[in-house]
This record gives structure tokens, sequence and C-alpha cells, in this order.
């Protein structure tokens, strides 16, 4: 078989990226911009400074970027399919983060607001469950790949 | 046969991709019961899927010659 290696994915209404380089949230709105749009709902996941009470000094993010950018792309024909929206765009970082830096932008345009929010939780809800692409949290004592989320 | 490895697995394999003999047409079910036995952590760890070619696999699935075969600790992303 002859992998590809693809990293980012783009048709008229979906973008798909996985990145090593810090995402620009302003680019993901103007990108999913367009007129036929009432709204644009965006989630920005952050990374937080701890866990359970632990202090975290950084995560640092693996995909297996082939099927990533698969399992992503199937997640915005979901969401095309489910819901009246224009556009979508789901992009995700790899490699190491700091606190409050940006391991994912999910921008979704719509004509009315409640299919905007409604494919925007959609759309991160089964990124977390189906996306193969995993965390470890660095601490001062240790480290440790973090398991699934609730 | 290759066997990549990702996230925790990558840590119980020592590795990133592992090499395992396995006949031609096996199963997925097959291959996570040899890689458990030759991994004991890979067992301990419970929950994994195996991807095929970029999709998630089953139990009952064959492998064939040039599949590229992954092992999908429960995933993190977000």
């Amino acid at each position: 078989m002859v992998k590809i290696h693809i990293r980012k994915k783009t048709k008229l209404n979906t973008e798909i990226k996985i990145s090593a380089d810090p995402l620009h949230i302003q680019s993901c709105i103007d990108w999913v911009m367009s007129p036929q749009c009432g709204g644009i709902n965006v989630f920005i996941g952050t990374v937080r400074n701890e866990t359970k009470g632990k202090k975290v000094i950084r995560l640092e993010f693996e995909a297996y970027e082939s099927m990533a950018i698969s399992e992503m792309n199937k997640i915005a024909e979901d969401v095309l399919k489910k819901w009246p929206v224009q556009k979508i765009l789901i992009h995700h970082r790899t490699g190491v983060l700091q606190t409050c830096e940006v391991p994912v932008v999910i921008a979704v345009a719509a004509a009315h607001r409640d299919a905007a929010f409604n494919a925007c939780r959609y759309a991160i809800d089964t990124l977390k469950q189906t996306v193969p692409i995993w965390k470890k949290e660095i601490f001062e004592d240790g480290e440790v790949w973090v398991g699934p989320h609730p | 046969m290759k066997v990549l490895a990702f996230g925790i697995v990558k840590d119980i394999f020592s590795n990133s991709i592992v090499d395992v003999h396995l006949p031609s047409d096996s199963t997925i079910k097959e291959l996570k019961i040899l890689l458990e036995e030759k991994y004991p952590g890979l067992h301990q760890l419970g929950s994994y899927m195996v991807a095929m070619n970029n999709e998630y696999a089953s139990n009952g699935d064959v492998i064939h010659e040039g599949d590229e075969v992954a092992i999908i600790p429960p995933v993190s992303g977000g």
C-alpha cells in the first residue's frame, strides 16, 4: 500500500488540519465566515494548568495523522448531514503546548444559531471520542498519558 | 508484519513500530492475542482499538499483506 501523508483536507465547506504550529483563531473564524450565515459558533480548547489538583507544566500532543484527518473529516461530513450548517473547520495542534495555548479550534457557521451551537458541541464531543490524538500531561514530578475524557 | 504504536502503547512496546510474525489472513483478534502475550502491559491496558488502513477495525476483520495496522489506545485529544 502506498502511504499518502495528508495533513490538511480542504473542501468548499470543510477545512480539516493537524498542525505542529500555533493555531490562529481569527483565521479560523475568517475561513467559515460567509454571506449566508447568521452566526458562527467557535470552540477553543485551551491548556489548563492543573488536573485533579496537580500542577501541569505542559502538555504534549501526538496524532496518528492520516487516520486523525480521516476521522475529523467524518465528523465534518456528519455535521453537514445532521444540521443546516454552511461551513465547518476543525484544526488540531500536535507537539508541546504550554498553559493557555490552544490545542483545538472548531468553528461552525450556519444561517441560524441553533444549528451552529449543536453542530459545534457534537463536533468537539465526537472528536474527543473518535479522533486518534493523545495528550501526555507533564507534572513537576513525572508524566502520564491521559485516558479517555468524560 | 509491522504494527504502529501510539500514546501509551509506544511505552508498552518500547517502540513506535514493532514487527510481529502472524500467519497470512489472520484476524484482528488473533493479532491482539499475540500482542497481549508478548506485551502483558497491553492486556493490562484493558480497552484499546486496532486500526487497519486508517479505519477502526473489528475483531473478525482479516489482515491482508500490505495493510497498515495500528494500535489505538483510548484517545485524549481536544
